[in-house]
């Protein structure tokens, strides 16, 4: 076992037995099922959007060379700084050059989940750069120097007492623990980082190849401060990102919305077009967009999972989820939570440590469900699962599947083999829930079926006997 | 009709009688059940577990056993969805790619087959009492039976449909999971069984399931914790008179 694995089930036993936290978690979405059912089914047709916009984001990733070439070519066209990073570093460095170069003293930085999925902060940091996070999210798990929960929602998991307790160790007295009076002392201290700020990060939702243009979606408008009043705009984005047409922000918008927040249109919708242009009087003097591979072409050459660069990163899979619901998003230990997480972490970062979020799942199919692209997610981990065994399986349950194989392929064995069900499941229920029970691992939990009299086979074949007596 | 029935091993020794039932309620619409001998299991555990060739041997077992067959009924959303819905992909490229599609096609879980195949929504059962019914995924989302089982239960005489909050969300089984990640399992567990205890207020006495691997896992939890709740398959409600 890697100490990735071992971690993970560490976290696992804590956060199971946290019961209030997970009832905590179950309320919190209960808010969002509420507003998004009935906003899905307000849409003439939901099934037929989802089809539609998975076959857009089909040619969008099948044809993700041209796309992203003719969005750099539009976005060059207006001034816009295009870099293409296949690595992490090679992401870090840029912004860390940019940094030295342009001789920046003060970084605001909107949600992204591409700076974390590179450690970005971290990076900055050490050079001597600080960073403040400006989504109030995201800003309260870095003042408690924690991941995102959730990466739509990061600091889910928090309540507001825990929020107060958190502004208050690192800002003093803060009065009461409202949401809005929360949110106001948040704003007075984001609003003094935006004007000091001389470099903005952020990420995007959508990269628009047709007008090289990104699209970012928020609630706060920290995002179009981020982006709008420092001299400098980096915008850090998975190449999987891009749509071919203006038009098609038409449908992802509002579906990004419904499946993301349950909200019919998210607060705000901005697109990003270029640095300053000649006779503007605001916005960046220079704007960078780091368009990011980091071992997302390692998916879009698997012709099975490619379907996972669909992905617009709404968090609904995660939020019908009832592992994401019970481990909470902490305990994947990744970037990118919940069932997209533990279908594409496999190939961000390596399948034989991060095969097990992909064993952690009883695939009941509620994310392919709910997804609005329509991604196979829980086909998905079944072939990671499949996957990491054609590369190294576990010898013992090679073994035990193999003996399995011959027993139940030879049918008389089988017959033979059954017939010692009844008494084994008797005497087992004798000692069912001791320490040395071989079903230990189930029988903790939860009891066994009592034994019954006779199999079904053995039921039978007297029943058969009573029907033809003579037979 | 020659109906076989495919009787998946663990309900073979530890739900016999809601086998006998799904074969009396399917004699009892006037069609003929055999159980080919041969069958033993249908390979879900190595499948799931991600060890496909050595799952292979063991659904070929059953693609030998049901070759025969003119309609298959599986007794269980999870091992008809094996047959149904995945056994085309084990065996693909392999010289029993067209078997497994042939199976496929010719199987049916129980309640599919009685709405979907036979056009049959009332058996003529009776069962007195109030119910509520949990889906099984694999026959909820793998095979899109959500109507089925519930227009049959609608037909029963006496009987109430209780519908419980989390009657989709997942028990938490998943095979070997329930072991493997015992804890989440668990934690799953718990989840679903405080809606069917929710229901209890409401008179519900008993849960009822298409599925037996989902029961198990449902009804030992409540049992463990010292709340049992009496699990019954769709299969022994519509075979009560
Ligand atoms: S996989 Fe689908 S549901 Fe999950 S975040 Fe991506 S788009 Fe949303």
């Amino acid at each position: 076992m890697t100490g990735i694995v071992k971690l993970f089930r560490r976290d696992v036993r804590g956060t199971t037995a946290d019961t209030p936290r997970r009832t905590f978690i179950r309320r919190a979405l209960s808010g969002y099922f509420a507003k998004r059912y009935p906003l899905q089914d307000a849409y003439a047709d939901w099934q037929a959007a989802r089809t539609t916009a998975a076959a857009i984001k089909f040619d969008a990733v099948n044809r993700l060379d041209t796309h992203l070439e003719t969005f750099a070519r539009q976005a060059e066209a207006r001034g816009t700084k295009v870099f293409f990073a296949s690595t992490g570093a090679q992401a870090r460095d840029y912004v860390l050059a940019l940094c030295r170069e342009q001789g920046v003293r003060s970084i605001v930085k909107a949600k992204t989940m591409t700076g974390e999925e590179i450690h970005l902060n971290e990076a900055l940091e050490k050079e001597g750069y600080g960073v403040v996070e400006s989504d109030l999210g995201e800003y309260i798990v870095q003042l408690r120097k924690e991941h995102p929960y959730h990466f739509v929602f990061p600091c889910m998991h928090l309540k507001r007492g825990e929020i107060r307790a958190t502004f208050e160790k690192a800002l003093g007295d803060v009065g009461s623990d409202e949401p809005e009076n929360l949110t106001m002392v948040a704003r007075r201290v984001l609003r003094q980082e935006f004007l000091k700020a001389d470099l903005g990060i952020s990420g995007a939702n959508f990269l628009v190849a047709e007008t090289g243009q990104i699209s970012i979606t928020e609630n706060e408008g920290n995002a179009r401060l981020t982006c709008a009043l420092p001299r400098i705009h980096v915008a850090l984005v998975g190449i999987e990102k891009v749509v071919p047409r203006f038009e098609d922000l038409a449908l992802f918008l509002p579906m990004l919305g419904t499946a993301g927040a349950g909200q019919a249109l998210t607060g705000y919708n901005t697109l990003y077009a270029g640095p300053r242009q000649p006779g503007e009087t605001d916005g960046p003097e220079e704007f960078h967009v780091i368009l990011l591979d980091n071992h997302r072409t390692r998916l879009l050459a698997d012709p099975e999972q490619r379907d996972a660069l669909h992905c617009i990163r709404c968090g609904a899979c995660l939020n019908v989820c009832p592992i994401f619901k019970n481990i909470g998003g902490h305990a994947y230990g990744t970037t990118y939570q919940g069932p997209i997480g533990s279908v594409i972490t496999p190939h961000l970062r390596g399948l034989q440590d991060w095969k097990h979020l992909s064993g952690a799942s009883s695939l009941c199919g509620a994310c392919t469900e709910t997804c609005p692209v329509k991604i196979d997610l829980h086909h998905h981990l079944l072939q990671n699962r499949r996957n990491a065994v054609r590369e190294k399986g576990v010898w013992w349950e090679r073994l035990l599947f193999q003996g399995f194989g011959l027993y139940a392929s030879h049918a008389a064995l089988w017959r033979f083999g059954s017939r010692l069900a009844v008494p084994g499941l008797k005497l087992h229920s004798r000692f069912s829930g001791a320490w040395f029970d071989p079903v230990r691992l189930w029988t903790k939990t939860r009891t066994l079926p009592r034994p019954p009299e006779r199999t079904f086979r053995q039921l039978w074949a007297e029943r058969q006997k009573q029907k033809s007596p003579r037979a | 009709m020659n109906v076989s029935l495919f009787v998946p091993c663990f309900v073979d020794q530890l739900y016999p009688h809601a086998a006998l039932a799904a074969a009396q309620v399917i004699e009892g619409l006037g069609h003929t059940v055999t159980v080919p001998e041969s069958q033993t299991c249908c390979g879900q555990p190595a499948f799931n577990s991600g060890y496909w060739d050595e799952a292979r041997p063991v659904a070929a077992q059953m693609l030998q056993a049901f070759a025969g067959a003119d309609v298959v009924v599986g007794v269980g959303g999870s091992c008809s969805a094996m047959a149904k819905r995945f056994m085309p992909e084990l065996f693909q490229g392999t010289p029993q790619e067209e078997e497994a599609k042939a199976l496929a096609g010719k199987t049916w879980e129980f309640s599919e087959f009685l709405v979907r195949k036979l056009g049959v929504e009332d058996v003529g059962a009776r069962f007195e009492g109030k119910v509520t019914f949990h889906d099984g995924c694999h026959g909820l989302r793998e095979l899109g039976l959500k109507e089925p089982p519930r227009a049959l239960l609608r037909h029963v005489r006496g009987l109430e449909l209780v519908e419980m909050k989390e009657a989709e969300t997942c028990c938490g089984f998943g095979g070997a999971f329930s072991v493997k990640f015992a804890a989440i399992s668990t934690a799953m567990a718990e989840v679903k069984c405080e809606s069917i205890l929710e229901t209890l207020g409401e008179g519900v006495s008993c849960i009822v399931s298409n599925d037996l691997s989902c029961l198990m896992q449902i009804t030992g939890w409540l049992e463990k914790n010292g709340k049992p709740v009496r699990g019954m398959h769709l299969a022994e409600v519509l075979a009560s008179r």
